[in-house]
């Protein structure tokens, strides 16, 4: 069986687009990815699009054959991915696995999702879509809720601090700052971030990614195909995905995301690897306490700790583990149907040595998680030039 | 909006009924009809309402139609039984409310569809550290 590579990819900045439609946003990464890989929509067998909430946010389901046409690939087979905040991952995924299964030799992944052109109360309710509607949503739970009482729990078992949280948050804009593609490109300070208002207790204001609009786009091959159109494909080396109950109050424990321990131990056990064969991680950061989170679930961090070693940079970009050099999703914004596939692309720059002043040294080999809701579904990627 | 679905979820909204495995006796929030033991063998059963504060936060940035009740507490409540279930805590200052608080189910309003729209009721929880 032949492995799949990346052959190359593109995606908008994200941030407040006001003259760019969902459409448009989606037609600009995927045009931009085919030329940056030199092939044209006659190359492409198969569009994978993930998008979360297109229906509720801007009107409009049935993004498989809106954007096939707009990318003149129609009528090739074109499929549209939902999976919350994960969307964009699992889009990436399914063309993956599609071409391991030899139904495709390439296709083209694009992530899209356009947040702002609903008033912010109504981006809440829409977002709140990924939890439990009946069980959640319905008692006027929000996402930065769930996560705050994700937090809770964490700083309960483990002592994890508020200031712990917000050097998350002050790392990964130290990164941004040099991601010409991110919404938030200011330094911020541990005060700062504390002095913030409340959003919902202990999650304040910069603690939170943003509302933001932004697609982004990768051209995926089989390993033939893809060494024919670039000199430096980069490799899906490992790829898990995890699910749990979508609800916070079903689950076993509060402190662990078990859809990404599962995703991770996929990952790991594909590729043959350890947390300490990977040079750099691009973790879903949708609260500062997801990052806390997701490094100890991948097994980078021991359980409860993971607040303390942000504290000491063994997360930063020179430190022992970089941890979302690109700025991650709270610096770089988060559209959150392109997050995933956002992710992929920003690896592809790092691993080809490509990646400008945010540029983690000698990386070879790096892993990407994406989550979907409060941690309902997880995708995991193990990415490598060799 | 959707009347059918809030008729459809009133025993389990209104009176905390949720289901009870006949087969390994775990219980259930929400309902179910199917047990992770494999068994459909399921029968309602129907909570005391008093549980403890698992985890819990403030919202004060409120989705469409809650605004003017924040800030307001939530939390994941482990109901005396065993299941945990997510609802708000009401009657206190919600900055106060903290992990391992006692607390009993209340019936309230949850929230309006507008002026003329449906009123959303359920239960939420209070303080009831005795």
């Amino acid at each position: 069986m032949e492995r799949v590579a990346v052959v190359d990819g593109a995606m908008t900045s994200f941030g407040e687009h006001w003259n760019l439609s969902l459409r448009e946003l989606a037609v600009e990464a995927g045009r931009k990815a085919m030329k940056n890989a030199g092939i044209g929509p006659k190359d492409v067998d198969a569009l994978f699009i993930g998008n979360m909430a297109g229906g509720y946010f801007n009107g409009q389901e049935h993004l498989a054959s809106l954007i096939s046409r707009e990318l003149h690939l129609a009528p090739k087979p074109s499929t549209r991915v939902e999976a919350a905040c994960a969307s964009g991952g699992l889009a990436a995924r399914m063309g993956h696995l599609s071409i391991l299964a030899g139904a495709y030799d390439t296709v083209l992944c694009v992530g899209v999702e356009k947040m702002t052109d609903l008033p912010p109360e109504n981006v809440t309710s829409g977002l709140a879509m990924a939890a439990d509607g009946d069980w959640e949503a319905y008692f006027g739970v929000t996402f930065p809720a769930l996560y705050a009482m994700l937090a809770r729990r964490h700083m309960h078992e483990f002592g994890t601090t508020e200031e712990q949280m917000a050097a998350v948050a002050v790392k990964n804009h130290d990164n941004g700052v040099l991601n010409p593609n991110a919404q938030f490109r200011f330094p911020l300070s541990i005060e700062k971030v504390l002095k913030s208002a409340l959003v919902s207790d202990p999650i304040r204001l910069l603690n939170c990614s943003p509302i933001s609009d932004g697609a982004a786009a990768v051209v995926i091959s089989k390993e033939s195909i893809a060494k024919k159109l670039t000199d430096t494909p980069v490799y899906f080396q490992g790829s898990g995905q995890g699910s749990d109950s979508i609800a916070l109050h079903n689950r076993v424990t509060l402190t662990t995301l078990e859809a990404t321990v599962a995703a991770g131990k996929m990952a790991f056990k594909n590729a043959k690897l350890t947390p300490k064969d990977i040079d750099l991680v691009e973790v879903h950061d949708c609260f500062t306490i997801a990052e806390l989170l997701a490094i100890e679930d991948l097994g980078f961090i021991e359980k409860g700790k993971a607040g303390p070693a942000t504290e000491e940079g063994v997360t930063a970009r020179d430190g022992r583990i970089p941890v979302n050099a690109s700025g991650g999703l709270k610096s770089k914004g988060h559209p959150v149907g392109a997050t995933g596939i956002a992710q992929i692309y920003e690896v592809m720059l790092q691993l080809r040595g490509e990646a400008g002043g945010r540029q983690v040294d000698g990386a070879t080999r790096a892993m990407i998680h994406n989550v979907g809701g409060s941690g309902g579904t997880a995708i995991v990627n193990i990415m490598g030039r060799d | 909006m959707r009347v059918a679905s809030l008729w459809r979820e009133k025993f389990g909204k209104y009176n905390l009924t949720g289901s009870k495995c006949e087969k390994c006796k775990k219980l259930h929030f929400p309902r179910t009809t199917f047990c992770d033991c494999g068994s459909t063998n399921i029968e309602d059963f129907t909570f005391s309402g008093k549980g403890e504060v698992y985890t819990n936060t403030v919202v004060r940035v409120a989705p469409a139609g809650f605004g003017k009740d924040a800030p307001y507490a939530v939390a994941v409540v482990k109901l005396d039984e065993g299941p945990m279930i997510t609802a708000q805590v009401v009657g206190t200052d919600p900055e106060t409310i903290k992990i391992g608080d006692r607390v009993a189910m209340t019936f309230r309003k949850i929230c309006e569809d507008g002026k003329t729209g449906i009123i959303h009721y359920g239960y939420k929880f209070r303080v009831d550290n005795g």
